[in-house]
């Protein structure tokens, strides 16, 4: 059996599967103040009456990371960069304990100027003296060699707790991404171990010592080790959870828009053929922009709490939750107040919700019953038209080749997949309003922990040939290798796809899931003095964000009920 | 908080799959560091910094500014399509205010791309600057356009198809015809009579250097564009005045470019020519962005960048002074030089031989401008190519006169088909393309 657990922001959702589909399913409050006992309480109530030694693994989304940075509790940790010409790196400084040092690498991996030994030892000085443990150390262009990195590694490491060079953390060029990531990977890495050093013991306490994995924002999962090296993936990986619990049901071939309706927001995300979107760079969190895969998600400020009011005579749907709706205790009238006014949910205060409309409807010179279907309609519609937004976002992603300018694929969902607590009061309203294919995910208020529980293991190569220098590198995996000049692009496929497979492996995936794509794959000649001197090959892999392989079959019983 | 004080849109097409032969400077390769080096230095992650899509331009786009004999389809490959759909993207973009300054990072070139065409010349085969102009001019109504072509070798198309509009200057700052490629743009090509000195072209000695180029810059450029009030500057953005550039003579360098593009403000930046895939171009758009969003750019530079290995010859100090006051004079004294030249004559004849290097063609061309003291005037060219094409095509300006209009009419109508493989009609004021075959 699978556990699944979600940490949102106000429940947490946990689920029980076995091979006969849903055994159990359980919500309790988020004490955003402890997690630890959140998770440890919904894992108890999940596991009661089951013999710990018939589950197989657990997975696990929390909020932890994301809000230890939303929050701005992350843990001092210094940095060490390499910059060279170009922009200052001072304007990427992460805040104290940032030392910019002398190194330069060109953008062929190619050293313009040596490091320098005496200003790496005098910032590891100076962050010991500040008592920094844990540091990140990143050059520009360290993708392309990271010589520079590993040597300022290697001068420091016996001085800290652990180091965490910028290379490892991604393949994508941004030498300012690589400076958040590394940056962010350092600053919450002793929160994130503590914190699920904590919850692997207190489940080996209970029996459970199956292993443990942790979502990442792309939906795929990783495991404990993994995390604690990397723990930057599991930001914001809340969104992924409801996507990857909605992918079974998405049609296939074609494509999807996910709409997981909250109290406070509704996220959004793309699925062509059930595979989710992914944004072309990195996770976005408050002022870090990094190279942490995520799904293209859109959160935006509509759910069934926002807040209802009327401003220079038009009626204004959030983005703001002023508290829960009327109907359960709340000050201020919200889409589900009109809801119950239209008498299409009950088990709140009726009364109350219905006050609260009546202002909304006497300020509109309307019906109660008049102003909770306009308030409703409003609230779908600027739901859709975000999600229109979303679209256009993405089919707008420039391109660089020809053959993708003249035959570009845009993308024009006709499904609509609807999950979170309100879904079945929005389905039906949708459906009416445009011309999209509307359903519901089954389970749609735990779809998000049935995800979790699903996922497989997700990671990304990246790998860079070079025929003239015979050499081949794949910077995240510390890979480096002489290769044949006449190396060809297949050759070169087949190798990242080897070093996919095995770091997919290392990091919690089974052989039947390495389900694969080639994400980018160019090749050019290397033309100097009007003679081919060698040939540029990159390519860019990854084990496709999906659900395993052996519980697809678990997602289609959910399917049938 | 690093962010652009002017909001800057970018247009970045690197044709990653064309190639004009497999060894030609104009490959694949050539954008490759370049968009290694704008990645790794994140610009378009700045605030203000905005990646745009290019569009594909549309065939009445190009026709409002080309004759493309047998027609674009022939003449032009996708990618080109691509490429000065990607300036006319970053020009709406400038026009809408949803930028305050673009620049089109596309490749294939076009500044030397003339108003006929029938192949490629200089790697180019469209004017990607001159479809942006009249796109915008045709949908915004405005009027006054400069050009500044800062390319090493000489804007010769661009000059070619704007040598007769008075509304638009062109002003070309290239490496002396004598030493490079094309040849022309000495400083006495100065436009046609009814347009003359709205082409003025300072052609520079060979190692001319960063304080050569920003002289021009303070010393001509910005004084003849303060007096001449475009609603529009362009800045034609080759970067083979590089000194490691493998197929040009100068030491200009990517500090210069950015201080030159600072100064310039150019509205619109179209990337031209830059051979120095390696070396030079993944530092000068670096610097060129910075230089245009008003980021500083200071720190950018070549690794192997010694100033004081640049520095330019006192006799090289003193040729870049009279090519820049031979280019005031020519301006200062436009107006008498057209009343000059157009005299008492109705009609201003010239004949032209035009070389298409890339394609291996040579052209013949008649031309015949109505001279006119209210428009830029009717104009008819007589094309021969040894190609065996044989074509008329007549222009009608953007603001011709009723009278020029009737002329170019009637030249489109009565001349005798018998002759031509077949007689065009380029109507700007109608934004029409009319043919007439055999």
């Amino acid at each position: 059996m699978i556990i699944g657990l979600d940490v949102g922001g106000t429940h947490t959702d946990v689920v029980l599967l076995s091979q006969d589909g849903l055994e159990n399913r359980s919500k309790v409050l988020t004490d955003t103040g402890d997690l630890f006992s959140t998770i440890v309480t919904a894992i108890e109530r999940i596991t009661e009456n089951v013999d710990p030694r018939q589950i197989h693994h657990t997975v696990l989304s929390t909020t932890l990371t994301t809000n230890a940075i939303v929050e701005g509790k992350l843990s001092p940790a210094g940095m060490i960069v390499t910059s060279g010409p170009g922009l200052h790196p001072d304007n990427f400084s992460t805040g104290d304990h940032y030392h910019p040092v002398s190194g330069a690498m060109d953008h062929s991996g190619r050293e313009i100027q040596a490091v320098d030994e005496n200003q790496v030892r005098q910032a590891a000085e100076k962050m010991r003296t500040d008592g920094i443990e844990h540091v990140g150390v990143v050059g520009k262009f360290s993708t392309r060699n990271p010589e520079h990195e590993m040597k300022i590694s290697r001068l420091i490491e016996p001085e800290f707790a652990k180091v965490f060079p910028g290379h490892r953390t991604s393949g994508n060029f941004s030498f300012p991404r690589r400076i958040a990531t590394t940056y962010l990977n350092a600053a919450i890495y002793p929160i994130h171990k503590q914190f699920f050093e904590a919850v692997r013991d207190s489940l080996t306490e209970k029996g459970i010592t199956a292993p443990i994995y942790i979502l990442k924002a792309d939906g795929g999962t990783m495991d404990f080790n993994t995390s604690i090296d990397f723990p930057g993936q599991s930001i914001l990986s809340g969104p992924a959870a409801s996507v990857m619990g909605s992918v079974a049901f998405a049609e296939d071939p074609a494509e999807t828009i996910v709409l997981d309706i909250g109290g406070t927001t509704t996220d959004m995300a793309v699925l062509i053929n059930r595979v989710p979107v992914l944004v072309p760079h990195g996770i976005e969190i408050n002022q870090f922009k990094t190279h942490i895969r995520a799904l293209h998600t859109r959160s935006v400020g509509l759910g069934g709490d926002s807040a209802v009011r009327i401003q220079n005579g038009e009626l204004v749907i959030g983005p703001d939750r002023k508290g829960p709706a009327m109907a359960y205790g709340g000050s201020d009238p919200t889409p589900t107040d009109a809801l119950f006014v239209l008498g299409r949910v009950d088990g709140g205060d009726a009364k109350n919700a219905r006050k609260g409309i009546q202002q909304i409807a006497d300020q509109m010179g309307a019906s109660a019953e008049e102003a909770a279907r306009q308030i409703f309609d409003r609230t779908c519609r600027l739901i859709l038209e975000q999600a229109d937004e979303m679209v256009r976002a993405i089919n707008s992603k420039p391109v660089y080749t020809v053959r993708e300018a003249l035959e570009g694929h845009q993308i024009k969902p006709g499904h609509l997949l609807v999950l979170g607590g309100p879904a079945p009061h929005f389905e039906e309203h949708f459906r009416s309003i445009s011309d999209y294919n509307v359903s519901r995910v089954p389970q749609w208020d735990v779809a998000n922990a049935i995800g979790t529980a699903l996922s497989r293991t997700t990671c990304e190569v990246t790998l860079f040939v070079d025929t003239y220098r015979c050499r081949a590198i794949a910077p995240e995996e510390d890979f480096s290798e002489s290769v044949n000049p006449r190396i060809t692009a297949a050759e070169a496929r087949a190798m990242a796809h080897e070093l996919l497979m095995k770091k997919a492996l290392r990091e919690g995936a089974e052989t039947d899931d390495l389900e694969t794509d080639v994400l980018e794959e160019l090749e050019f000649n290397m033309i100097r003095n009007f003679q081919l001197i060698g040939r540029n090959i990159r390519i860019k892999m990854q084990v496709r964000p999906g659900l395993k392989h052996d519980l697809q079959e678990i997602a289609r019983m959910i399917h049938n009920g | 908080m690093l962010f652009a004080k002017h909001q800057t849109g970018l247009v970045f097409f690197p044709a990653f799959d064309w190639a004009i032969s497999p060894t030609h400077p104009e490959r694949e390769e050539r954008l490759l560091y370049t968009q290694d080096q704008i990645m790794e230095e994140g610009i378009l992650d700045i605030d203000g910094i905005h990646e745009l899509k290019a569009e594909v331009v549309e065939i009445a786009d190009v026709q409002r500014v080309h004759f493309c004999v047998p027609d674009p389809w022939k003449v032009m490959t996708e990618s080109h399509f691509i490429s000065a759909g990607g300036a006319k993207t970053t020009g709406k973009a400038v026009m809408n205010r949803s930028i305050e300054r673009g620049f089109a990072l596309v490749r294939p070139p076009g500044h030397h791309a003339m108003r006929v065409v029938h192949g490629g010349r200089g790697f180019c085969n469209v004017n990607n600057e001159a479809i942006m102009i009249e796109y915008l001019r045709r949908t915004y109504g405005i009027r006054r356009v400069a050009v500044i072509d800062t390319d090493c070798h000489h804007g010769d198309g661009t000059q070619d198809i704007y040598w007769h509009d008075r509304d638009t200057l062109f002003i070309s700052i290239h490496q002396d015809g004598r030493t490079l490629y094309p040849g022309s743009g000495m400083a006495d090509e100065a436009g046609g009579p009814n347009a003359y000195g709205t082409t003025l072209n300072i052609p520079l000695p060979p190692y001319t250097s960063q304080e050569g180029f920003i002289h021009v810059i303070q010393e001509a450029v910005l004084p003849i564009l303060e007096e001449f009030k475009p609603e529009l500057v362009v800045n034609s953005a080759g970067q083979d005045n590089h000194f490691t550039d493998p197929l040009t003579n100068m030491n200009f360098c990517a500090q210069g470019y950015a201080r030159m593009t600072s100064l310039l403000k150019p509205d619109i930046a179209v990337l031209e020519g830059g051979y120095s895939i390696e070396g030079a171009l993944p530092y000068v758009n670096v610097g060129i962005i910075l230089a245009l969003a008003g980021i500083d750019f200071r720190y950018v530079c070549e690794p192997d960048y010694n100033p004081d290995s640049l520095r330019q010859t006192k006799e090289i100090t003193a040729d870049v002074k009279i090519a820049c006051q031979r280019a005031l004079k020519t301006w200062k004294n436009r107006e008498a030089m057209r009343e000059k030249l157009i005299g008492n004559k109705k009609v201003d004849e010239r004949r032209c031989n035009i070389f298409y290097d890339t394609d291996g063609i040579y052209e013949n061309q008649f031309e015949s401008l109505q001279l006119c003291a209210d428009c830029s005037g009717a104009l008819k060219i007589d094309s021969r190519a040894d190609t065996g094409a044989h074509v008329l095509a007549v222009h009608i300006p953007t603001n011709a006169c009723p009278r020029c209009i009737d002329i170019a009419n009637q030249w489109y109508e009565s001349a005798n088909l018998k002759k031509f493989d077949a007689i065009y009609l380029q109507d700007r004021p109608e934004d029409a393309y009319r043919i007439r075959k055999k």
